[in-house]
Protein backbone atom coordinates (compact mmCIF):
# COMPACT_ATOMS: atom_id res chain seq x y z
CA UNK A 1 0.00 0.00 0.00
CA UNK A 2 1.40 3.40 -0.88
CA UNK A 3 1.47 6.05 1.84
CA UNK A 4 -1.32 8.59 1.71
CA UNK A 5 -0.29 12.23 2.03
CA UNK A 6 -1.22 13.53 5.45
CA UNK A 7 -4.14 15.88 5.93
CA UNK A 8 -5.48 17.67 8.99
CA UNK A 9 -9.08 18.90 8.95
CA UNK A 10 -10.54 21.05 11.72
CA UNK A 11 -14.17 20.03 12.22
CA UNK A 12 -16.31 22.97 13.42
CA UNK A 13 -16.90 22.96 17.19
CA UNK A 14 -14.97 19.70 17.33
CA UNK A 15 -11.61 17.96 16.96
CA UNK A 16 -8.92 17.95 14.29
CA UNK A 17 -9.28 14.93 12.04
CA UNK A 18 -5.95 13.55 10.93
CA UNK A 19 -5.68 11.27 7.94
CA UNK A 20 -2.82 9.77 5.99
CA UNK A 21 0.75 8.91 6.73
CA UNK A 22 1.77 10.82 9.84
CA UNK A 23 3.90 10.24 12.90
CA UNK A 24 2.58 11.46 16.22
CA UNK A 25 5.23 12.06 18.85
CA UNK A 26 5.05 13.13 22.49
CA UNK A 27 7.07 16.15 23.65
CA UNK A 28 9.75 13.82 25.05
CA UNK A 29 10.16 12.17 21.66
CA UNK A 30 8.23 9.01 22.51
CA UNK A 31 6.10 7.91 19.58
CA UNK A 32 2.33 7.88 20.19
CA UNK A 33 0.78 4.97 18.35
CA UNK A 34 -2.14 5.66 16.07
CA UNK A 35 -4.65 2.84 16.29
CA UNK A 36 -6.76 3.84 13.29
CA UNK A 37 -6.40 5.28 9.80
CA UNK A 38 -8.35 8.41 10.75
CA UNK A 39 -7.77 9.91 14.19
CA UNK A 40 -9.43 12.80 16.02
CA UNK A 41 -7.12 15.06 18.03
CA UNK A 42 -8.49 17.06 20.97
CA UNK A 43 -8.91 20.76 20.27
CA UNK A 44 -10.90 21.88 23.33
CA UNK A 45 -8.34 20.76 25.92
CA UNK A 46 -10.85 18.73 27.93
CA UNK A 47 -10.36 15.20 26.62
CA UNK A 48 -9.45 12.51 29.13
CA UNK A 49 -7.56 10.59 26.43
CA UNK A 50 -5.40 13.40 25.02
CA UNK A 51 -4.01 13.86 22.48
CA UNK A 52 -7.12 12.12 21.15
CA UNK A 53 -10.69 13.43 21.27
CA UNK A 54 -13.21 11.69 23.54
CA UNK A 55 -16.26 13.79 22.65
CA UNK A 56 -16.20 15.88 25.84
CA UNK A 57 -16.20 19.13 23.82
CA UNK A 58 -19.91 18.60 23.13
CA UNK A 59 -21.00 18.60 26.77
CA UNK A 60 -18.66 21.53 27.45
CA UNK A 61 -20.18 23.65 24.68
CA UNK A 62 -16.82 24.13 22.90
CA UNK A 63 -17.19 26.49 19.93
CA UNK A 64 -14.83 27.36 17.11
CA UNK A 65 -15.01 30.42 14.90
CA UNK A 66 -14.59 30.58 11.16
CA UNK A 67 -12.88 27.66 9.51
CA UNK B 1 -24.27 -25.53 -3.64
CA UNK B 2 -26.72 -28.18 -2.59
CA UNK B 3 -27.73 -28.71 0.97
CA UNK B 4 -29.56 -31.81 2.06
CA UNK B 5 -32.15 -31.73 4.81
CA UNK B 6 -29.79 -33.78 6.95
CA UNK B 7 -27.02 -31.18 6.67
CA UNK B 8 -29.33 -28.34 7.60
CA UNK B 9 -29.28 -28.42 11.35
CA UNK B 10 -32.56 -26.97 12.49
CA UNK B 11 -31.52 -27.56 16.07
CA UNK B 12 -29.12 -24.71 15.46
CA UNK B 13 -31.79 -22.08 15.95
CA UNK B 14 -30.85 -20.88 19.40
CA UNK B 15 -34.19 -19.29 20.27
CA UNK B 16 -37.86 -20.25 20.51
CA UNK B 17 -41.02 -18.86 18.91
CA UNK B 18 -43.14 -16.36 20.85
CA UNK B 19 -46.45 -16.83 19.06
CA UNK B 20 -48.08 -18.12 15.87
CA UNK B 21 -46.27 -15.83 13.40
CA UNK B 22 -42.77 -16.38 14.76
CA UNK B 23 -43.50 -20.10 15.01
CA UNK B 24 -44.46 -20.23 11.32
CA UNK B 25 -41.49 -18.08 10.29
CA UNK B 26 -39.00 -20.28 12.18
CA UNK B 27 -40.51 -23.41 10.63
CA UNK B 28 -40.54 -21.83 7.17
CA UNK B 29 -36.94 -20.59 7.26
CA UNK B 30 -35.70 -23.95 8.46
CA UNK B 31 -37.30 -25.71 5.53
CA UNK B 32 -40.81 -26.62 6.62
CA UNK B 33 -42.73 -24.53 4.15
CA UNK B 34 -45.60 -22.55 5.65
CA UNK B 35 -47.81 -21.50 2.75
CA UNK B 36 -49.92 -19.23 4.94
CA UNK B 37 -47.08 -16.99 6.09
CA UNK B 38 -48.65 -13.77 4.78
CA UNK B 39 -52.07 -14.66 6.25
CA UNK B 40 -50.44 -15.22 9.63
CA UNK B 41 -48.54 -11.94 9.27
CA UNK B 42 -51.78 -10.05 8.52
CA UNK B 43 -53.51 -11.69 11.46
CA UNK B 44 -50.63 -10.90 13.85
CA UNK B 45 -50.49 -7.29 12.67
CA UNK B 46 -54.26 -6.82 12.89
CA UNK B 47 -54.33 -8.01 16.49
CA UNK B 48 -51.11 -6.34 17.63
CA UNK B 49 -51.73 -3.65 20.24
CA UNK B 50 -48.23 -2.16 19.92
CA UNK B 51 -45.90 -3.54 17.29
CA UNK B 52 -42.80 -2.03 18.94
CA UNK B 53 -43.41 -4.20 22.01
CA UNK B 54 -44.96 -7.21 20.25
CA UNK B 55 -42.82 -10.26 21.02
CA UNK B 56 -44.28 -12.48 18.31
CA UNK B 57 -44.02 -9.91 15.51
CA UNK B 58 -40.56 -8.61 16.48
CA UNK B 59 -39.10 -12.11 16.80
CA UNK B 60 -40.62 -13.03 13.41
CA UNK B 61 -39.07 -9.94 11.82
CA UNK B 62 -35.74 -10.57 13.58
CA UNK B 63 -35.72 -14.09 12.13
CA UNK B 64 -36.58 -12.90 8.62
CA UNK B 65 -33.62 -10.50 8.78
CA UNK B 66 -31.34 -13.13 10.35
CA UNK B 67 -32.02 -15.23 7.27
CA UNK B 68 -30.61 -12.42 5.11
CA UNK B 69 -27.61 -11.71 7.36
CA UNK B 70 -26.87 -15.43 7.51
CA UNK B 71 -26.45 -15.07 11.26
CA UNK B 72 -28.43 -18.18 12.28
CA UNK B 73 -27.02 -21.48 11.04
CA UNK B 74 -30.35 -23.29 11.15
CA UNK B 75 -31.93 -21.10 8.46
CA UNK B 76 -31.79 -22.57 4.96
CA UNK B 77 -29.71 -20.27 2.71
CA UNK B 78 -31.88 -21.25 -0.27
CA UNK B 79 -34.76 -19.38 1.37
CA UNK B 80 -32.98 -16.02 1.57
CA UNK B 81 -35.01 -14.65 -1.33
CA UNK B 82 -38.06 -16.87 -0.85
CA UNK B 83 -41.01 -14.86 -2.11
CA UNK B 84 -43.31 -15.88 0.77
CA UNK B 85 -40.73 -14.84 3.34
CA UNK B 86 -40.16 -11.53 1.54
CA UNK B 87 -43.90 -10.91 1.24
CA UNK B 88 -44.44 -11.50 4.95
CA UNK B 89 -41.48 -9.27 5.76
CA UNK B 90 -42.85 -6.44 3.61
CA UNK B 91 -46.22 -6.62 5.39
CA UNK B 92 -44.58 -6.39 8.80
CA UNK B 93 -42.19 -3.65 7.68
CA UNK B 94 -45.03 -1.47 6.44
CA UNK B 95 -46.75 -1.48 9.83
CA UNK B 96 -43.45 -1.29 11.76
CA UNK B 97 -42.25 1.72 9.77
CA UNK B 98 -45.57 3.51 10.26
CA UNK B 99 -45.45 2.85 14.01
CA UNK B 100 -41.92 4.25 14.27
CA UNK B 101 -42.89 7.33 12.25
CA UNK B 102 -45.91 7.89 14.50
CA UNK B 103 -43.81 7.48 17.64
CA UNK B 104 -41.02 9.75 16.47
CA UNK B 105 -41.98 12.49 14.03
CA UNK B 106 -39.50 14.46 11.94
CA UNK B 107 -37.43 17.11 13.72
CA UNK B 108 -37.13 20.62 12.23
CA UNK B 109 -35.26 20.46 8.93
CA UNK B 110 -31.95 22.31 8.54
CA UNK B 111 -30.79 24.00 5.33
CA UNK B 112 -29.37 21.40 2.94
CA UNK B 113 -25.70 22.19 3.60
CA UNK B 114 -23.23 19.88 5.36
CA UNK B 115 -22.59 22.50 8.05
CA UNK B 116 -26.26 23.12 8.84
CA UNK B 117 -27.06 19.39 8.78
CA UNK B 118 -24.14 18.53 11.08
CA UNK B 119 -25.14 21.29 13.50
CA UNK B 120 -28.78 20.15 13.48
CA UNK B 121 -27.74 16.56 14.21
CA UNK B 122 -25.40 17.59 17.04
CA UNK B 123 -28.17 19.76 18.46
CA UNK B 124 -30.75 16.95 18.23
CA UNK B 125 -28.51 14.33 19.82
CA UNK B 126 -27.14 16.76 22.42
CA UNK B 127 -30.64 17.74 23.51
CA UNK B 128 -31.69 14.10 23.92
CA UNK B 129 -33.04 13.76 27.43
CA UNK B 130 -33.51 10.00 27.25
CA UNK B 131 -32.79 7.93 30.35
CA UNK B 132 -29.12 7.72 31.17
CA UNK B 133 -28.31 4.07 31.23
CA UNK B 134 -24.61 4.89 31.05
CA UNK B 135 -24.63 6.94 34.27
CA UNK B 136 -26.49 4.14 36.03
CA UNK B 137 -23.99 1.57 34.77
CA UNK B 138 -21.06 3.75 35.82
CA UNK B 139 -22.29 4.34 39.36
CA UNK B 140 -24.81 1.76 40.49
CA UNK B 141 -25.19 -1.36 38.35
CA UNK B 142 -24.55 -4.70 40.03
CA UNK B 143 -22.45 -7.47 38.49
CA UNK B 144 -25.66 -9.23 37.51
CA UNK B 145 -27.02 -6.10 35.81
CA UNK B 146 -23.77 -5.66 33.87
CA UNK B 147 -24.18 -9.20 32.54
CA UNK B 148 -27.74 -8.40 31.52
CA UNK B 149 -26.48 -5.25 29.83
CA UNK B 150 -24.03 -7.28 27.71
CA UNK B 151 -26.72 -9.83 26.86
CA UNK B 152 -29.14 -7.10 25.74
CA UNK B 153 -26.45 -5.40 23.69
CA UNK B 154 -25.27 -8.64 22.08
CA UNK B 155 -28.25 -8.79 19.69
CA UNK B 156 -26.81 -5.84 17.79
CA UNK B 157 -23.21 -5.63 18.89
CA UNK B 158 -22.14 -9.13 17.88
CA UNK B 159 -23.24 -7.91 14.41
CA UNK B 160 -21.94 -4.38 14.96
CA UNK B 161 -21.88 -2.17 11.85
CA UNK B 162 -23.55 -4.76 9.60
CA UNK B 163 -27.00 -3.08 9.34
CA UNK B 164 -25.41 0.16 8.10
CA UNK B 165 -23.18 -1.62 5.59
CA UNK B 166 -26.23 -2.40 3.45
CA UNK B 167 -26.19 1.32 2.57
CA UNK B 168 -22.73 1.26 0.95
CA UNK B 169 -23.77 0.27 -2.60
CA UNK B 170 -26.78 2.61 -2.41
CA UNK B 171 -24.69 5.72 -1.79
CA UNK B 172 -22.44 7.63 -4.16
CA UNK B 173 -19.52 10.03 -4.04
CA UNK B 174 -18.73 11.83 -0.79
CA UNK B 175 -21.37 10.06 1.30
CA UNK B 176 -20.19 6.64 0.13
CA UNK B 177 -16.54 7.46 0.88
CA UNK B 178 -17.51 8.73 4.34
CA UNK B 179 -19.54 5.62 5.18
CA UNK B 180 -16.73 3.34 4.04
CA UNK B 181 -14.23 5.36 6.10
CA UNK B 182 -16.37 4.69 9.20
CA UNK B 183 -17.16 1.06 8.39
CA UNK B 184 -13.55 0.24 7.60
CA UNK B 185 -12.68 1.27 11.17
CA UNK B 186 -15.68 -0.67 12.53
CA UNK B 187 -14.34 -3.74 10.75
CA UNK B 188 -10.86 -3.37 12.25
CA UNK B 189 -9.03 -1.55 9.44
CA UNK B 190 -7.58 -4.83 8.19
CA UNK B 191 -7.01 -6.35 11.64
CA UNK B 192 -9.44 -9.20 12.41
CA UNK B 193 -8.86 -8.89 16.16
CA UNK B 194 -9.93 -5.22 16.01
CA UNK B 195 -13.27 -5.86 14.28
CA UNK B 196 -15.61 -4.18 16.75
CA UNK B 197 -17.97 -7.15 16.88
CA UNK B 198 -14.96 -9.38 17.67
CA UNK B 199 -13.82 -7.03 20.46
CA UNK B 200 -17.34 -7.19 21.90
CA UNK B 201 -17.31 -10.99 21.67
CA UNK B 202 -14.04 -10.99 23.65
CA UNK B 203 -15.66 -8.74 26.27
CA UNK B 204 -18.58 -11.17 26.56
CA UNK B 205 -16.23 -14.10 27.06
CA UNK B 206 -14.25 -12.07 29.58
CA UNK B 207 -17.45 -11.49 31.53
CA UNK B 208 -18.22 -15.22 31.51
CA UNK B 209 -20.89 -15.08 28.79
CA UNK B 210 -21.40 -17.09 25.60
CA UNK B 211 -20.47 -15.13 22.47
CA UNK B 212 -22.43 -17.37 20.08
CA UNK B 213 -24.74 -15.17 18.05
CA UNK B 214 -28.41 -15.10 19.09
CA UNK B 215 -27.89 -17.38 22.08
CA UNK B 216 -29.47 -14.75 24.36
CA UNK B 217 -32.33 -13.80 22.04
CA UNK B 218 -34.76 -15.76 24.25
CA UNK B 219 -33.75 -13.47 27.13
CA UNK B 220 -34.35 -10.09 25.53
CA UNK B 221 -37.69 -8.28 25.32
CA UNK B 222 -39.42 -7.27 22.08
CA UNK B 223 -38.14 -3.69 22.27
CA UNK B 224 -34.50 -4.86 22.15
CA UNK B 225 -35.32 -6.82 19.00
CA UNK B 226 -37.28 -3.83 17.64
CA UNK B 227 -34.30 -1.51 17.97
CA UNK B 228 -32.13 -3.95 15.99
CA UNK B 229 -34.92 -4.68 13.49
CA UNK B 230 -35.29 -0.98 12.82
CA UNK B 231 -31.65 -0.75 11.72
CA UNK B 232 -32.04 -3.80 9.50
CA UNK B 233 -35.22 -2.37 7.94
CA UNK B 234 -33.58 1.01 7.30
CA UNK B 235 -30.49 -0.67 5.85
CA UNK B 236 -32.18 -3.28 3.70
CA UNK B 237 -34.72 -0.98 2.02
CA UNK B 238 -33.13 1.53 -0.30
CA UNK B 239 -36.20 3.79 -0.09
CA UNK B 240 -35.03 4.32 3.53
CA UNK B 241 -31.42 5.24 2.67
CA UNK B 242 -31.81 8.63 4.37
CA UNK B 243 -33.06 6.98 7.56
CA UNK B 244 -30.16 4.53 7.85
CA UNK B 245 -27.69 7.38 7.35
CA UNK B 246 -29.43 9.51 9.99
CA UNK B 247 -29.54 6.49 12.28
CA UNK B 248 -25.79 5.92 12.02
CA UNK B 249 -25.08 9.59 12.66
CA UNK B 250 -27.19 9.65 15.84
CA UNK B 251 -25.79 6.30 16.96
CA UNK B 252 -22.19 7.52 16.65
CA UNK B 253 -23.02 10.88 18.22
CA UNK B 254 -24.42 9.29 21.37
CA UNK B 255 -21.61 6.81 21.84
CA UNK B 256 -18.21 8.11 22.94
CA UNK B 257 -19.19 9.64 26.30
CA UNK B 258 -21.61 6.81 27.28
CA UNK B 259 -18.97 4.22 26.41
CA UNK B 260 -16.51 5.84 28.82
CA UNK B 261 -19.19 5.50 31.52
CA UNK B 262 -19.94 1.87 30.59
CA UNK B 263 -16.22 1.11 30.87
CA UNK B 264 -16.14 2.86 34.26
CA UNK B 265 -18.99 0.63 35.46
CA UNK B 266 -17.11 -2.53 34.54
CA UNK B 267 -13.88 -1.19 36.08
CA UNK B 268 -15.77 -0.30 39.28
CA UNK B 269 -16.73 -3.96 39.68
CA UNK B 270 -13.22 -5.18 39.05
CA UNK B 271 -13.42 -6.31 35.43
CA UNK B 272 -10.12 -6.14 33.56
CA UNK B 273 -9.05 -4.71 30.22
CA UNK B 274 -10.23 -7.87 28.44
CA UNK B 275 -13.79 -6.71 29.20
CA UNK B 276 -13.38 -2.92 29.12
CA UNK B 277 -11.39 -2.88 25.86
CA UNK B 278 -14.59 -2.72 23.82
CA UNK B 279 -15.88 0.36 25.64
CA UNK B 280 -12.52 2.13 25.74
CA UNK B 281 -12.05 1.51 22.02
CA UNK B 282 -15.40 3.19 21.34
CA UNK B 283 -14.57 6.33 23.31
CA UNK B 284 -11.78 7.05 20.83
CA UNK B 285 -13.31 5.54 17.70
CA UNK B 286 -16.73 7.13 17.94
CA UNK B 287 -15.28 10.59 18.62
CA UNK B 288 -13.86 10.19 15.09
CA UNK B 289 -16.90 8.52 13.58
CA UNK B 290 -19.40 11.09 14.83
CA UNK B 291 -17.61 13.91 13.00
CA UNK B 292 -17.45 11.97 9.75
CA UNK B 293 -21.03 10.70 10.12
CA UNK B 294 -22.53 14.11 10.83
CA UNK B 295 -20.68 16.22 8.30
CA UNK B 296 -19.25 14.03 5.55
CA UNK B 297 -21.91 11.32 5.48
CA UNK B 298 -25.24 12.85 6.53
CA UNK B 299 -24.20 16.39 5.59
CA UNK B 300 -23.03 15.47 2.10
CA UNK B 301 -25.99 13.23 1.45
CA UNK B 302 -28.44 15.94 2.51
CA UNK B 303 -26.71 18.45 0.25
CA UNK B 304 -26.61 16.08 -2.72
CA UNK B 305 -30.13 14.77 -2.11
CA UNK B 306 -32.21 17.43 -0.27
CA UNK B 307 -35.23 15.18 -0.82
CA UNK B 308 -33.67 12.78 1.71
CA UNK B 309 -33.29 15.41 4.42
CA UNK B 310 -36.57 14.56 6.21
CA UNK B 311 -35.56 10.90 6.42
CA UNK B 312 -32.02 11.71 7.56
CA UNK B 313 -33.48 13.66 10.50
CA UNK B 314 -36.18 11.03 11.05
CA UNK B 315 -33.59 8.22 11.17
CA UNK B 316 -31.58 10.14 13.76
CA UNK B 317 -34.65 10.82 15.89
CA UNK B 318 -35.78 7.18 15.55
CA UNK B 319 -32.38 5.98 16.79
CA UNK B 320 -32.67 8.17 19.88
CA UNK B 321 -36.28 7.15 20.50
CA UNK B 322 -35.84 3.37 20.27
CA UNK B 323 -32.49 3.29 22.05
CA UNK B 324 -34.20 5.39 24.73
CA UNK B 325 -36.98 2.80 25.02
CA UNK B 326 -34.46 -0.03 25.42
CA UNK B 327 -32.52 1.93 28.04
CA UNK B 328 -35.77 2.94 29.75
CA UNK B 329 -36.82 -0.70 29.97
CA UNK B 330 -33.59 -1.73 31.67
CA UNK B 331 -33.60 1.21 34.09
CA UNK B 332 -37.25 0.69 34.97
CA UNK B 333 -36.81 -2.98 35.76
CA UNK B 334 -33.59 -2.42 37.66
CA UNK B 335 -35.04 0.42 39.75
CA UNK B 336 -37.86 -1.94 40.71
CA UNK B 337 -35.29 -4.50 41.83
CA UNK B 338 -36.17 -6.81 38.92
CA UNK B 339 -34.26 -8.37 36.03
CA UNK B 340 -34.45 -6.64 32.64
CA UNK B 341 -34.44 -10.02 30.96
CA UNK B 342 -37.52 -11.66 29.60
CA UNK B 343 -38.74 -14.73 31.44
CA UNK B 344 -38.15 -17.57 28.99
CA UNK B 345 -41.46 -18.89 27.70
CA UNK B 346 -43.21 -15.54 28.25
CA UNK B 347 -45.13 -14.60 25.08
Amino acid sequence: MTARPASITPYPDGPLLVRGDIQLTAADGEPISLRRRTSALCRCGLSAIKPFCDGTHKAAGFRTEGR
Amino acid sequence: MTITAEELDTARIPFAARGPLSEAVLAHLSGTMSPDLTDLARKALDTSADILHDDDVQLALFSLYASVYGSVAGFDPRLEWDTRAIAARALVEEVFERAIREAVGVPALPEPTPDAIARALFHLTGADDGPSLSRFVARKATAEQLQEFLMQRSVYTLREADPHSWAIPRLHGRAKAALVEIQSDEYGGGRPDRVHAAIFAASMRGAGLDDTYAVYVDDVPAITLASHNMMSMFGLNRRLIGAIVGHLAAFEMTSSIPNRLYGDGFRRLGYGANVTDYFDEHVEADAVHEQIAARDLAGSLGEDRPDLLPDIMFGAAACLALDGMVAGHMLERWSAGESSLRHRGEA
